[in-house]
């Protein structure tokens, strides 16, 4: 039974208040009202969902056949059809060892870490990538992988490899520079200074741009390193001088005593920074790491000005169809959500870690 | 003396080239880009991250359009299949690039053929496979029939690009008022338009037709028949491997020659017995084209088999009964009154 009463003295206290909170109250349910129902109708009462060509929309809904027939462009761009069972087992790949690394023993813990870092990188490229054993003075040359060019990478599989890269390799990039900028020794300090400094004095858009227009003039002759390959660089030096910092920010936060104990325990400096610094800093800035992740992998899309059809720039590649033109609204309010629930479930596990590695009384 | 010298080495280079093409005669050396091409069995194609009707992608991951098809001709003729081609998508600033650096050996991504960009950056151009223009669309309640009914009008244009610069160009010539409303994205110009904020959009032309389907009544939109700017599109290919530029010019030239003399994919093989020498030279039944080109007999024959005609592929990709929907206008061939002519294959 829903107590009206209570309904009126709540709304009462909290809404109505005062005549300004009153007002803006009104205007909100008004907005509310006007806004709503209309932007409910685009997206699903007067939609299409059912068909398979743009002549099956109707009404003045969205057209989410668009995004339907597009659908597995999206996710995995140009990539051959029948080898996209490789990207799958990738991306498997990886869930299932960060699934499996929450349930089990640090200690087991530790070795699926070190699978994620060194070993999965190079495994997701070689699956993804293909592979051939080619010894070309023997000219020995047996496909085992069928080779797919990155040229053909695409979609949101290929956002997910910039993002997993950029954030896999920055991490440990960061940290080196924030304690090398907190160095004595003056060699490393200003090169670390300087390097940070000058990552951050420039926009990604234009990292991105001498990746892949002024470098490759600078190669000489036939060398040609991997327009991606260059891409992902840039984007992983760039967001390792921002890592930096936040890294930088949990190290001053720490007191001095926690220096002078581990100093006192006879221990060296990566011992110190290993066992006692590093894990009591990063604790700290984990809101700020994931602050930094979750802008990497919105900054991602921004490849698009380079050539690369992330999931961007595939929802723009099918916009540009001559039998699909006219959909952008709804490639974009797609696009909008996917993004939205990726940086959302980002934040989410941040805020869980940030719970599970909590060692302050309560 | 010094001058001497100088004439004397002149002459030694004048005779050196006259050696020199006395001995090559007729058969051209296949270039480094064609030697490349071949072994790896594959043409490098920069084309467009999508532009509807000139390079754009199907949902099923293939590329279709006129400036695709000019890669799949060169294909067709240096490696026998069409469809060996890798088509790179490249953004307007990054295609020049792509091609120095040879990431790519053709360009085919509507690049308007200017002074600047062939003399001065190292590039070749070969051709034009589409002769683009910036025009004007009005509603038709407007009542507007020509650009000299533009006087005082809002135009909705794309900020920073070349047709900005045109548009101003054009109204102060005209010595017109104009105010121009201006937008980042061309789906943000369109939708501008379409809800009525300005009087007019302007953009290249073939652009204002596949904007047009956008709109929420096409049919209720005209473009204007004049055209204010020259955009001649074409292929590009890198400075410094004439064979390879050659081969891409006349790939697309055999294309226009094909329209202009009859020949489709499906009457190519026909062909072979007709009576016209023009028509014999481009099926590969008479005279030697392959070889100036260091390729074989049967070249144009394939690029007419496998990819068609120029007016095939304009069907196909941007013509009237396609979503693009443009009329051949000045793309159509010299003898219907357009200004496509190509240089004799012979």
């Amino acid at each position: 039974m829903i107590n009206i009463n209570k309904i009126y003295q709540w709304s009462r206290t909290n809404l109505f208040s005062n005549w300004y909170n009153s007002l803006l109250s009104l205007i909100i349910v008004f907005a509310f009202i006007k806004f709503i129902p209309p932007l409910l109708n685009w997206l699903f009462f007067d939609a299409t969902f059912r068909g398979s060509s743009k002549a099956e929309c109707y009404g003045d809904g969205a057209c989410w056949i668009f995004i339907k027939v597009w659908f597995q462009k999206l996710i995995y761009g140009l990539y051959p059809e029948n080898q996209v069972w490789r990207i799958n087992l990738a991306f498997l790949i990886l869930i299932f060892s960060v699934i499996t690394s929450i349930f089990v023993k640090p200690t087991i813990r530790r070795y699926i870490i070190i699978f994620l870092i060194f070993v999965f990188p190079f495994l997701a490229i070689w699956l993804i990538g293909g592979f051939a054993i080619d010894i070309e003075s023997l000219e020995i040359y047996i496909p085992i992988l069928e080779e797919v060019d990155t040229r053909v990478w695409g979609g949101l599989s290929l956002t997910f490899i910039i993002a997993i890269f950029a954030m896999l390799f920055c991490f440990p990039i960061g940290i080196i520079l924030a304690l090398g900028r907190r160095s004595e020794l003056p060699a490393i300090k200003y090169s670390s200074i300087v390097f940070i400094e000058f990552w951050r004095g420039v926009p990604l858009i234009t990292v991105l741009f001498m990746a892949s227009v002024m470098f490759p003039l600078f190669l000489p002759g036939d060398t040609n390193v991997d327009k991606l390959m260059r891409c992902v660089i840039g984007i992983t030096l760039f967001e390792a001088a921002y890592m930096a910092e936040v890294v930088r920010g949990g190290l001053q936060a720490l007191p001095r005593g926690q220096y002078d104990a581990a100093k006192s325990l006879g221990m060296g400096y990566w011992q110190m920074n290993a066992l006692i610094i590093l894990p009591q800093a990063l604790k700290i800035v984990i809101p700020g790491i994931a602050n930094t992740f979750i802008a990497l992998f919105k900054d991602t899309p921004l490849i698009l000005v380079v050539g690369l059809l992330e999931f961007l720039g595939m929802i723009k590649l099918a916009g540009a169809n001559p039998d699909w033109l006219g959909f952008a609204v709804e490639g974009y309010v797609f696009a909008a959500t996917v993004y939205w629930i990726f940086c959302f479930s980002m934040s989410r596990y941040s805020q869980r870690l940030e719970i599970r590695f909590s060692t302050e009384r309560k | 003396m010094k001058k001497t010298l100088k004439h004397l080495f002149s002459l030694f280079a004048v005779f050196a080239l006259v050696f020199a093409i006395g001995t090559e005669a007729m058969a051209a050396k296949a270039g480094k880009t064609l030697k490349n091409t071949k072994k790896k069995g594959f043409v490098k194609c920069g084309v467009s991250q999508g532009v509807p009707g000139f390079s754009n992608a199907d949902a099923s991951g293939n590329w279709t359009g006129i400036d695709v098809d000019v890669c799949r001709a060169v294909a067709a003729a240096v490696l026998g299949d069409a469809g060996k081609v890798k088509f790179t998508p490249l953004s307007a600033k990054e295609r020049f690039t792509a091609l120095k650096s040879k990431e790519i050996d053709v360009l085919s991504r509507n690049t308007t053929w200017t002074l600047s960009r062939d003399g001065g950056i190292g590039l070749t151009f070969n051709g034009v496979n589409f002769y683009d223009g910036q025009g004007f669309m009005v509603t038709k309640a407007s009542g507007i029939t020509s650009v000299n009914g533009l006087n005082g009008v809002s135009a909705c244009v794309n900020i920073g690009t070349t047709t900005e610069l045109n548009m101003r160009d054009f109204f102060n010539s005209k010595g017109f008022k104009y105010e121009p409303v201006v937008f980042e994205q061309a789906d943000e110009v369109v939708a501008a338009y379409d809800s009525g904020r300005c009087d007019t959009y302007t953009t290249d032309k073939s652009g204002l037709a596949a904007q047009r389907t956008k709109l929420s009544d096409p049919t209720a939109h005209v473009v204007l028949p004049e055209t204010i700017s020259k955009e001649p599109l074409g292929p590009v290919t890198r400075e410094g491997d004439e064979n390879w530029s050659d081969i891409v010019r006349w790939s697309l030239n055999v294309m226009i020659e094909a329209e202009e003399l009859g020949i489709t994919s499906s009457n190519a093989d026909a062909m072979k017995t007709s009576e016209n020498p023009a028509i014999k030279r481009l099926v590969g039944a008479e005279g030697e084209t392959g070889a100036a080109l260091a390729l074989d007999q049967e070249w144009s024959l394939r690029i007419i088999k496998q990819v068609g005609n120029y007016g095939e592929s304009y069907e196909r990709n941007v013509g009237p009964d396609t979503p693009v929907g443009l009329s051949r206008g000045p793309n159509a061939q010299w003898i219907n009154g357009g200004i496509l002519y190509a240089n004799p294959t012979r």
